[in-house]
């Protein structure tokens, strides 16, 4: 599903450059839950933004469902990230004059469905994440832990084949923190590919493959208990 | 291309944010106002002064003579110069090609009377032509002919009063009514926008008066409509020139305007039209200075706008958008408010324009003040494109912001 070889990047600052990550390698299958591990600055953000084709890599080759990812123009990216990607941000990212249910249904406005059509959809969604019951709900009304959910949904509402989570339980308490998790592992279950950035060892050890960076370069890729128990 | 999902997602835009909305739109809608109101008033002071002229001819000139107040070639001041057949003749065959419509005019005043019915009213004997220069409405019947003036015939035609006065509302046409002892056939009933006192009044041929009252062929003016090709200098010119000539011809000094002058309406149509176009000038110049500020205005609200919504503009594009789409909205809403905005400023600078009517006329000359549809026309094309521009060039650089960026952004 996911396929890096040699990857590079490097941001620009002043005259110097920053070097982030130093050639990664790495293979993801379809239906894996893998989370990336590492202290802040290792690169683990940069990495997700790349495969979520929200930023472009200088060097190696990126595939996405075995297609070459070079010189994109906005327009296919945009195209793609449709498509393919679904996203969850730690800072939920909902529009705030949108309600939930409107929030869940942009994606496939962008994908050109229709209104009723897509509403029907998006409420199924908003139903699976529990908060069928909130679907007016502007998101100040909504607690953190309801958010992530209804950013959860959203991501997954265009039936993405990948779900990026940049440390989606970063802003929650632990509890809410276990229910977002149970819900990335369903979907996984599911057969989605689910790919989660953390810095708490808690939240990796539920996924099934842990990748581990530290300045830029892989140290560690192996497989947890959980994917040892399957 | 109609996309209702586009309207309303731009509708719920406006209306979550309908703050910024109204602020960008009062700056338009301002802007517009006052444009309105100012080409409005200056078009009614134009208006004034076009129908202060209305009455005649633009392109009227008239000879008019008196007595002579300068001594000349050995002839006393104060001789009394008198008009007659010979200098219409001179001029008509002079400049032919320089004159459009030519009458003389001979004043009378005299008592009309139908049976009871009997009035004073200023006859003015005239050539058929004088019905071009003096803008004569014919409401019944016609107006003098060549015929007429041939056969001397003792024909009238009688204005909309006078009819009133001895007919009232029964018919007067192919009725005959003595004018100073003699019997006349009223052959046409005419209006004129020159004002009540331009419809008490009556016309016979010139010849017929000059065969009835003096037998001789003296005649009191010559009215003139230059050639409509002439531009203005050129109708100056000719005044001029016409002025000497009769001079010369009738032994006056070059110089007397008392006793033959030309009056020309070429010389105060130029100082109306340099007035005008200066004041014209002067509201484009302040008008569009004022569109400008209202431009420049949204603009500056886009621009904070876009900033302000980069974030979601990341979000968007991170669940799919496209560069274009977000640019169209942005486009579309801003075009929306401008328009509208703009539209309610031109609506109640036109409505402000209607209450004033003509009720500054008496004391500012300002008369039926509008803005005529090419300005409105003109207005609606530079709202539109302003709000294309102002929400444009921001919202192409927004699109253009990798989402990454645009995430980060607060």
């Amino acid at each position: 599903m996911i396929k890096i070889e040699k990857l590079h990047k490097s941001y620009p600052i002043g005259k110097d450059a920053l070097h982030v990550l130093k050639g990664i390698n790495l293979h993801i299958k379809e239906g894996e839950f893998v989370s990336i591990m590492g202290s802040s600055g290792s690169g683990k953000s940069t990495l997700l933004n790349i495969v979520g084709l929200l930023d472009e890599h200088d060097e190696g080759d990126y595939f996405l469902n075995g297609q070459l990812i070079k010189n994109l123009n906005e327009k296919k990216a945009a195209i793609l990230r449709n498509k393919f990607l679904g996203f969850v941000f730690q800072s939920f990212n909902l529009i705030s004059y949108k309600t939930a249910l409107e929030n869940v249904a942009l994606p496939l406005y962008y994908k050109g469905m229709k209104r009723k059509e897509r509403l029907i959809v998006a409420m199924d969604y908003l139903d699976k994440v529990g908060l069928k019951d909130w679907a007016n709900h502007l998101p100040n009304e909504l607690s953190g832990g309801q958010k992530q959910r209804v950013a959860i949904a959203r991501a997954l509402v265009t039936k993405p084949k990948v779900v990026l989570a940049d440390e989606p339980t970063g802003a929650l308490d632990s509890t809410t923190s276990d229910a977002v998790m149970d819900l990335l592992k369903d979907i996984n279950n599911e057969g989605m590919t689910v790919f989660v950035i953390t810095h708490e060892e808690e939240i990796a050890a539920q996924t099934s493959r842990i990748v581990r960076l530290k300045d830029g370069v892989i140290i560690s890729d192996e497989l947890t208990k959980v994917a040892k128990a399957i | 291309m109609f996309d209702i999902d586009r309207w309303r997602e731009i509708f719920q835009s406006i209306n979550k944010n309908r703050l910024r909305s109204v602020m960008s739109g009062f700056t338009v809608a301002f802007a517009i106002l006052l444009f309105t109101l100012l080409f409005g008033i200056v078009s009614g002071l134009s208006n004034s002064f076009n129908s202060a002229f209305n009455d005649d001819a633009k392109n009227s000139m008239k000879v008019r003579v008196w007595k002579t107040s300068k001594p000349y070639k050995g002839l006393q001041t104060g001789r009394r110069i008198q008009l007659s057949n010979e200098e219409y003749n001179y001029v008509k065959d002079e400049y032919a090609n320089k004159i459009e419509y030519q009458t003389a005019r001979i004043y009378k005043n005299f008592t009309i009377k139908f049976k009871n019915e009997v009035n004073n009213y200023n006859i003015r004997a005239v050539n058929p032509d004088h019905q071009f220069l003096e803008k004569t409405i014919i409401d019944e019947g016609r107006y003098l002919n060549e015929s007429d003036l041939k056969g001397k015939s003792k024909v009238i035609v009688i204005g909309r009063l006078v009819k009133k006065d001895l007919f009232g509302e029964k018919q007067a046409l192919g009725k005959r009514v003595n004018v100073n002892g003699s019997s006349f056939l009223i052959i046409g009933i005419f209006s004129d926008e020159g004002g009540d006192n331009e419809e008490r009044i009556a016309y016979i041929p010139v010849s017929t008066a000059q065969m009835m009252y003096g037998n001789n062929d003296h005649i009191s003016q010559i009215l003139l409509g230059y050639n409509p090709g002439l531009n203005l200098n050129a109708a100056i010119a000719f005044g001029h020139k016409m002025e000497r000539d009769l001079r010369k011809k009738m032994n006056i000094h070059p110089d007397d305007q008392s006793a033959l002058s030309v009056q020309n309406m070429a010389e105060a149509n130029k100082g109306v039209g340099m007035f005008m176009g200066a004041l014209y000038a002067i509201v484009i110049l302040v008008g569009s200075g004022t569109l400008i500020a209202g431009i420049i205005g949204i603009s500056n609200i886009m621009i904070f706008v876009i900033k302000e919504r980069t974030k979601e503009f990341g979000i968007r594009k991170a669940l799919g958008a496209k560069p274009a789409s977000i640019v169209g909205m942005v486009v579309q809403e801003s075009v929306l408010i401008t328009t509208i905005a703009g539209y309610l400023g031109l609506s109640l600078g036109t409505y402000i324009l209607t209450l004033i009517g003509d009720s500054l006329e008496e004391d500012y000359f300002i008369k039926d003040p509008s803005v005529s549809p090419i300005i409105v026309l003109g207005a609606t094309v530079v709202l539109v494109a302003s709000g294309l521009i102002a929400g444009y060039l921001p919202a192409k650089k927004a699109a253009n912001i990798k989402p990454i960026v645009a995430l980060r952004a607060d």
